[in-house]
């Protein structure tokens, strides 16, 4: 079925006439149709639409029109905005907000040719890594429903590995397109900061947040983030760096390329299975001619408090405008401050309340020096950490997560260690690198495993090749979960 | 860790149920005794980071650009009256 | 005992630019509400800020002007609190690092010169306006994140009246450099007024009192007059004051405390993440201070000096600053640059006023005043004539001597064309001349009067009255 295919096997087959874009979006709908009640992956969709937009597409290349993903239907993480369509972010708070406005990767996949379609579930404004603080209720694993699929991109990991859609969009302030990507056994991108516009992403912490997609092998990896890449006039915080051909630069050869082993990531609480199918990975690429350097990132332990700091602080302040004043489920009150005070106790979600809270509080006259200015000094150490490790190593692997996915409910009452979990993907948005999760292996519940792979900014040509050139020597990617 | 938590709510305008109350207060003290951490570091000296690539003197010239219609800018308000949000009284 | 009074000033400004602080949206007073918007500017979720490189122009412009440094490195805040009119609930803004410091204004005051010291001048955002109706409030964000210049003093203004010299002198210190149109009606000025009292000599400030959001400077002057008396009221009672904020009532002359809750000022600051820090270039700074003007104090004291134009006339110039421009561009070769002022003041200003005119649309060239001024002092043309060939080279843009040339309106100082219209007068008014003969001199003014009108303005007066004495003498 076309939905079960890659972008680029999709693309071959779409220009060779074997299917039309609107037998792959019918695909992709009919799939949902079929298994999403139980999965839970999307907030909304609308299916005319995407077949109206499928004809366009189908017409365009009829005509000889071209496209990176022209006709290939693409799942949208709900907290970026989509013209004329809901956005809710998986928060009550904003009620029947409908977006007057594109975001910018929209509006670039737009102009590649992709089908737009559906709003995939996450975490309440991307706060949580198990998809289980929606208002939409909880996503579940494909491998194993009774399981989280991770998250804040839950629903965008979901809906790839269950073929419910060809690639989706999700974003990463602390882990979480890698973390899903792994605990649902699909490839999930962070790019370096910057390198994709922010514009029209709901910003959680702004200082860390980046849009990156969540496919189904390497390339389509490559292929996407070609299409968001760039600098953006509307996002001062997008770089005018050039953008390099990423597809082309899928060699299939590691010879040389120098992969750190961080000693600091021997952290108690790391699953034995994940530990050695991560082990297996690497000899895999040394086999290949990679040369495995251990290397020291001391600050380590500082990363999981340092973040959690910065980006509740950041979040205090972005999430403010959801006060029930210009758009969004309003409560009323009898003066504007109680109206605020009572939309936003009942709009927002728990684990959304207790970080802005958090975050208030770190910012709060008599603390902000204590807290928030040391964290933003302990994010100059732990970034120079990277930087120095980078003088050595080109790339930087390890487990994206300590263990498999695990049980719906089973950390929902302990935040703090639902945060620490977050433990290895969370200095590279600290440090604005790029990083990238692909499937290396299965637990014997057979839950997928995930390898890491970090990069210094704007390194993504290397981390790709390197992941493409392990992902292309084992077969993971070929394994599905039994859904039907 | 004692959380002044009434002031804290206050100031980030969340109206919290007192179930809420009694729940996040522990969970916001383990927060905060684990964060507690970074002070075993000596930071003297270390410059804080507020961004992650360290860009300057990014602007826009002075150009117009389309705005939304007065419509398409009300789209979304809970309550207005002759193209204005509407909010309870202001009382200042 | 004896008090003083201690005020320090913070004017906010709205910078003359085309578009908003962040986004594209146009600049705009008085337009129809929420249609200056887009999701930038209304803080709709996922919108993101691009500062405007003109208004950091602005800013700088304006701190050379106001003599401040201009720094290397200026960075983004933000100030959190909830406010209605406040579309992201935090305010953008400039907290420790703004993009001009250390300043001064100096102005004409009680006799002398004032001077002020500026702290600050840092670029923010505007926010949105709110109407109030008897159950509801609505809220226009129109205006929200126009750029806003917050100027900062020192606490070194002693009297209401030297506050309200200070802002006089502020204002027409950003209209001259272009930075702003300081347009109160359209509240592109507003004021925040710290007061504090103690007795003379101490060197201690007394507890502070905030008038916040004046949007006058009389209603400045005249709230910092009530709020010193008021202050020194409560400590002659032996009252204790209370560092607070107040608002000035205009009805009724008096401030009254704010409910504000205890809180309410932990601001939050902390730097904006989506925006990056600005380091003006040498290049850039240069570029600015191209721009620089100078400031009408310096202006109308050169005026005076150079130009010996009274001070009254100075000021007028000064005052316009596009007709000072105009007049110092017309007078640069002329002989008489006094008598040019004079035209310029009283004529051309006339004229623009009526016709509603720009200087810039003027028809004549920058040569004609002068030209003007010249045939007059020459005793080529009289200066009612003048009048006439100024009405006509306002309208067709004629150069004067062809006006001249053309209505032959060229004085007659000839006594042998004169005389015939002496003649004729002096026939047609027996009375008066009877009159001059028996002693009356001033019939001698009605006879003159009427070859004037005979000749149409142009007989040369000096010459018609020996004339006219010589035949009635002969």
């Amino acid at each position: 079925m076309p939905n079960s295919l890659t972008i680029h096997r999709l693309i071959e087959r779409l220009n060779s006439g074997d299917v039309t874009s609107r037998q792959a979006t019918e695909a992709c709908l009919n799939r949902i149709q079929s298994i999403d009640r139980e999965l839970n992956a999307f907030i909304g969709f609308d299916s005319e639409e995407a077949l109206t937009q499928a004809d366009v597409a189908d017409k365009t290349r009829a005509n000889g029109g071209e496209g990176a993903l022209l006709g290939v239907p693409i799942a949208i993480k709900d907290a970026i905005a989509v013209k004329d369509h809901p956005l809710n972010c998986a928060s009550k708070i904003l009620g029947d907000f409908v977006s007057p406005y594109d975001a910018t990767v929209i509006r670039k996949l737009r102009n590649a040719g992709a089908i737009v379609f559906g709003r995939v579930n996450m975490d309440e404004f991307a706060m949580g890594s198990s998809t289980e603080n929606s208002s939409h209720g909880p996503s579940r694993n494909p491998w194993n429903i009774k399981h989280i699929p991770g998250g804040s991109s839950g629903g965008s990991a979901v809906a790839v590995a269950a073929d419910e859609c060809v690639a989706s969009l999700g974003s990463d302030t602390g882990g979480s397109i890698r973390q899903p990507a792994a605990l649902c056994g699909c490839v999930g991108l962070k790019p370096t900061y910057g390198r994709v516009s922010r514009y029209g992403l709901v910003a959680f912490a702004s200082s860390l947040d980046q849009i990156g997609p969540l496919t189904k092998d390497v390339r389509d990896s490559a292929t996407m983030l070609q299409v968001i890449a760039g600098v953006d006039d509307r996002d001062s915080t997008s770089v005018s760096e050039a953008v390099p051909d990423y597809s082309s630069n899928l060699t299939g050869d590691v010879k040389g390329l120098r992969i750190g082993l961080p000693r600091e990531y021997q952290v108690d609480g790391l699953d034995s299975e994940v530990k050695d199918s991560v082990n297996s990975a690497v000899e895999c690429l040394a086999e290949r001619g990679a040369e495995i350097i251990e290397i020291s990132l001391p600050h380590t332990e500082y990363a999981i408090a340092t973040y959690y700091i910065i980006a509740t602080a950041e979040a205090s302040a972005n999430l403010a405008r959801f006060e029930g004043v210009r758009y969004g489920a309003r409560v009323n009150g009898s003066d504007p401050q109680e109206m605020n005070s009572k939309t936003r106790g009942i709009g927002f979600g728990e684990e959304v309340k207790r970080r802005i809270i958090l975050g208030t509080y770190v910012l709060s006259s008599g603390y902000y020096d204590a807290y928030y200015l040391r964290a933003q000094k302990v994010r100059t150490l732990i970034r120079e950490d990277y930087l120095k490790a980078f003088e050595e190593v080109d790339l930087i692997a390890s487990p994206t997560t300590p263990t498999p996915a695990f049980k719906i409910g089973e950390k929902v009452d302990d935040p703090l260690q639902m945060y620490l979990s977050d433990i290895f993907t969370i200095s590279c948005n600290l440090a604005g690198l790029c990083g990238i999760s692909i499937p290396c292996g299965f637990s014997k519940h057979g839950l997928p495993i995930g390898l890491q792979l970090q990069g210094r900014p704007f390194g993504e040509p290397d981390l790709l090749r390197c992941a493409h050139t392990y992902e292309q020597a084992t077969d993971w990617r070929n394994k599905k979960p039994k859904l039907d | 860790m004692n959380v002044d938590l009434s002031r804290v709510v206050r100031l980030a305008r969340i109206e919290l149920t007192s179930e809420e109350e009694h729940r996040i207060s522990p969970q916001l003290a383990a927060v905060l005794r684990y964060v507690e951490k970074l002070k075993e570091l000596n930071v003297e000296g270390v410059e804080p980071t507020a961004h992650a690539v360290p860009l300057e003197n990014v602007l826009r010239e002075d150009e117009l650009r389309v705005s939304l219609t007065q419509e398409e800018a009300l789209s979304n308000a809970p309550k207005t009256v002759n193209g204005l949000f509407v909010v309870p009284k202001i009382v200042e | 005992m004896e008090y003083e009074a201690v005020i320090g000033l913070e004017t906010h400004v709205q910078l003359k630019t085309h578009t908003k602080m962040w986004c594209g949206c146009a600049n705009e007073y008085g337009s129809e509400p929420n249609t200056n918007v887009c999701p930038v500017c209304l803080g709709l979720p996922g919108a993101l800020p691009v500062p405007n490189a003109e208004a950091l122009r602005k800013t700088a412009l304006t701190g050379f002007l106001l003599n401040c440094d201009v720094p290397s490195y200026a960075k983004w805040d933000r100030k959190n609190y909830f406010y209605p009119d406040n579309p992201k609930n935090y305010q953008l803004t400039q907290l420790d690092f703004p993009s001009t410091v250390s300043g001064c204004v100096e102005f004409e005051f009680g006799g002398g010169v004032g001077k002020v010291r500026v702290n600050r001048a840092h670029l923010e955002e505007d926010v949105g306006k709110s109407f109030h109706f008897s159950d509801f409030s609505g809220v226009d964000f129109n205006r929200a994140g126009v750029p806003l210049l917050e100027i900062v003093t020192e606490p070194d203004i002693s009297s209401p009246d030297m506050a309200y010299e200070y802002l006089n002198a502020l204002k027409s210190i950003l209209e001259y450099g272009g930075v702003s149109d300081c347009d109160m009606e359209k509240g592109q000025v507003r004021c925040d007024v710290n007061i504090s009292v103690r007795q003379k000599g101490d060197t201690e400030l007394g507890e502070k009192v905030e008038i916040k959001n004046m949007n006058s400077f009389s209603g400045v002057r005249r709230a910092a007059r009530y709020e010193i008396s008021r202050q020194m009221e409560v400590i002659e009672s032996g009252g204790e004051l209370v560092q607070e904020t107040r608002r000035w009532d205009d009805d009724a002359g008096i401030t009254d405390g704010m409910r504000t809750k205890e809180d309410a000022h932990d601001y939050r600051y902390f730097p904006d993440p989506d925006l990056m820090p600005h380091r003006p270039s040498e290049e850039w700074l240069a570029a600015v201070r191209e721009e620089v003007v100078e400031l009408p104090l310096a202006r109308k004291r050169r005026f005076m000096t150079s130009f010996q134009l009274p001070e009254s006339g100075a000021e007028v110039l000064v005052a316009d600053a596009r007709l000072g421009d105009y007049f110092e561009e017309v007078s640069g070769e002329g002989k008489n640059p006094k008598l040019v002022a004079n035209w310029v003041i009283n004529n051309l200003r006339a004229k623009l006023v009526e016709t509603g005119i720009s200087i810039a649309d003027l028809k004549f060239s920058s040569t004609a005043i002068p030209e003007l001024v010249g045939l007059v002092e020459e005793g080529q043309i009289s200066s009612s004539i003048a009048q006439e060939i100024f009405a006509d080279m306002f309208e067709t843009g004629k150069d004067p001597k062809v006006i001249v040339e053309e209505k032959g309106l060229s004085q007659m100082s000839d006594s042998g064309d004169l005389e015939a219209f002496c003649r004729d007068a002096i026939e047609a008014n027996p009375g008066p001349v009877d009159d001059f003969r028996k002693g009356k001199e001033t019939a001698l003014n009605f006879l003159k009067g009427q070859v004037m009108k005979a000749s149409r303005g142009k007989a040369n007066p000096q010459v018609v009255g020996d004339l006219l004495v010589k035949i009635l003498n002969g």
